[in-house]
């Protein structure tokens, strides 16, 4: 009968119990499609690491396995590298950040790279030939419209697009090494060594012999790779997704606290009824915390819904630079968050209900 | 005063009570004296600000009285805080109301179920007396109805089976003909003189009208907060 008595007060009022479902799915969405971007982002970056086809990162000891750091790694530990037992290949790279930071370039040396991953899938043009040609891959080609041909402006000049490849092989832009090198002011640097091994289960073995020979440079595998791009262990981001919580559950509660507000102000005369039958104040109080349950749960079922949208709309503007990935993890949490936040909405508004003099509720127009 | 002839039900004693607006007091009743023995169907009539609504909210624990003695079946309104109050509402008076004041939302049915989930009482099934209720009430072809979709006799009808759904020892009616035309406030108060005659249900009923106080076995008179007249045997 509680059930029947809250469900029919929220459908009674559909405009109100929608804009106030509507208004707590927008943190809802918030918190899910930042989390979603931190993890999708992540994710994108791991899955164009392995797509490298290497087994083992080399880099600077002061390099960052989170960021984009400067060339600082000589050229010269390539040939030392591919020296070493199990090695079948080991190819340097430099990453140069653009767009703020969002995106980077990657300078690779064509014949290396297409020995060590397989070499990429053409869907448009041909492989870097001349000094301006760049090669972007599917989802970068989405994101900027452009096609075999075109020409596209990436840090301060004109490059011209060779070819068009599948995603997923080490990064989004890809130009020639020496040129980057030479762009950057980094000739003879390289920002990570790629490294091939003659069998995958040998990665142990390898990494600890190479952490014994270069005792302070970072020699991450895969698996450790996937561990550090995870938001659990960059504290800014693991910071930034706090205040987005406490920004949702701030945001939860003022709006359900307004709305229910104006639901128990609407409903003086109602309460009035039930208090006049003998309904108790925790009867009263029940009620309006249900009916903020309700709302908190309905307004998690639309921000999830809502988070699919925002990903399909990222998916087809900008595919490359905010790939979202849908994290089910947070749903619960952010579920919380959103009920957590219309309970506490709902105490003060229910307090009122519950304190409201029947008379004076009754004789409430 | 005389003294009725059955113990009485309500039973009232040098009741007064204060409102206090800022700094100004108004004093709503003066000292009042009442007996009301069970199964009587008693009139409280008198002009606005007579004091008889307050009595009315005070009889039915919904105020609490500034001093005197209320005795409610078995209950000392006078004695008990907000809860005690709300237990008398749940299990011993019901209200009928003039503007009706069913839960807008629910159809009759569920608002009848609502009076007696809160009174702890079986919602699924109404007992065969209830059954009885309901067609004397005439309203057993509108209980799946919404109170948008009834007329104000039939909402007031509803509210009347509501209102005995939980067989309360008292049934307090506050000007339960004030919003319906003539041929309605006669079905009313037909019904509520059928009601107290069949099933011995104790009514006080408030009204200011003269004629519907006609349907009473006693009319009490007040003015200026008190009872002006010794109760006056109308049948």
């Amino acid at each position: 009968m509680t059930f029947k008595l809250v469900w029919e007060n929220v459908r009674h009022r559909p405009v109100r119990t929608m804009l106030s479902i509507l208004l707590i799915a927008v943190p809802v969405t918030l918190i899910l499609m930042l989390i979603g971007l931190s993890n999708g982002m992540l994710e994108d970056r791991t899955g164009r690491a392995r797509g490298g086809g290497a087994d083992l990162i080399f880099r600077d000891p002061s390099s960052s396995a989170v960021g984009f750091s400067a060339a600082a790694l000589s050229s010269k530990f390539v040939p030392l590298l591919a020296q070493e037992p199990h090695v079948v290949d080991a190819v340097g790279v430099v990453n140069e950040p653009i767009a703020g930071g969002i995106d980077s370039v990657t300078g690779i040396d064509i014949a290396a790279f297409n020995r060590m991953s397989g070499g990429f899938t053409f869907i448009e043009g041909h492989t870097l030939e001349k000094p301006d040609d760049i090669l972007i891959d599917r989802y970068y080609a989405d994101q900027t419209r452009k096609h075999a041909g075109d020409t596209i402006k990436i840090l301060n000049r004109d490059w011209r697009v060779a070819g068009i490849v599948e995603p997923g092989k080490l990064s989004h832009l890809f130009v020639s090494l020496p040129l980057l090198q030479d762009l950057i002011s980094a000739t003879g640097k390289l920002s990570q060594i790629y490294i091939k091994l003659d069998s995958p289960e040998r990665t142990p073995e390898v990494e600890a012999a190479l952490k014994a020979k270069f005792p302070t440079y970072q020699i991450i595998s895969m698996k450790e790779l996937e561990s550090l791009l995870s938001v659990d262990n960059i504290p800014v981001l693991k910071s930034f997704i706090n205040v987005v919580l406490g920004i949702g559950l701030i945001v939860g509660f003022a709006v359900v606290s307004l709305s229910m507000y104006m639901a128990v102000l609407q409903r003086t005369r109602e309460i009035g009824i039930l208090k006049s039958m003998g309904a108790s104040k925790g009867f009263v109080m029940g009620l309006i915390l249900a009916e903020a349950l309700i709302m908190g749960l309905g307004g998690t079922v639309l921000g999830i819904a809502f988070s699919f949208g925002t990903r399909a709309v990222m998916h087809v503007f900008v595919p490359a630079s905010l790939p979202q990935a849908i994290v089910l993890a947070w749903w619960p949490i952010a579920g919380l968050v959103a009920v957590g936040a219309a309970l506490l909405g709902a105490l003060y508004p229910g307090m009122l209900a519950v304190r409201q003099d029947p008379i004076e509720a009754l004789a409430y127009e | 005063m005389s003294e009725p002839v059955n113990p009485p039900i309500i039973r009232i004693r040098g009741l007064r009570k204060t409102y206090q607006t800022g700094k100004v007091s108004v004093e709503a009743l003066r000292g009042v004296d009442l007996d009301v023995p069970a199964g009587e169907f008693l009139a409280i009539v008198g002009p606005s600000g007579s004091g008889k609504s307050t009595l009315f909210h005070i009889t039915g624990g919904l105020t609490p009285p500034t001093a005197g003695e209320v005795i409610v079946a078995g209950r000392d309104v006078s004695a008990v805080g907000d809860s005690g109050r709300t237990e008398l509402r749940r299990k011993a008076v019901s209200f009928v109301f003039q503007k009706f004041n069913l839960l807008p939302n629910l159809t009759a049915r569920d608002n009848i179920r609502t009076a007696l989930f809160i009174a702890g009482l079986p919602v699924d099934k109404f007992d065969p007396e209830f059954e009885s209720v309901i067609d004397l009430l005439g309203i057993r072809g509108r209980l799946d109805h919404k109170p948008f979709e009834m007329s104000g006799g039939e909402q007031q009808r509803v509210a009347i089976a509501r209102a005995l759904a939980t067989k309360p020892t008292i049934l307090l009616a506050d000007e339960p003909t004030g919003n319906l035309d003539s041929r309605n406030s006669e079905a009313v108060l037909h019904l509520l003189r059928d009601l107290n005659e069949r099933f011995h249900q104790t009514i006080l009923m408030i009204t200011h009208n003269a004629e519907a106080a006609g349907f009473a076995h006693r009319i009490v008179r007040m003015s200026d907060g008190q009872i002006v007249r010794e109760p006056e045997v109308v049948i």
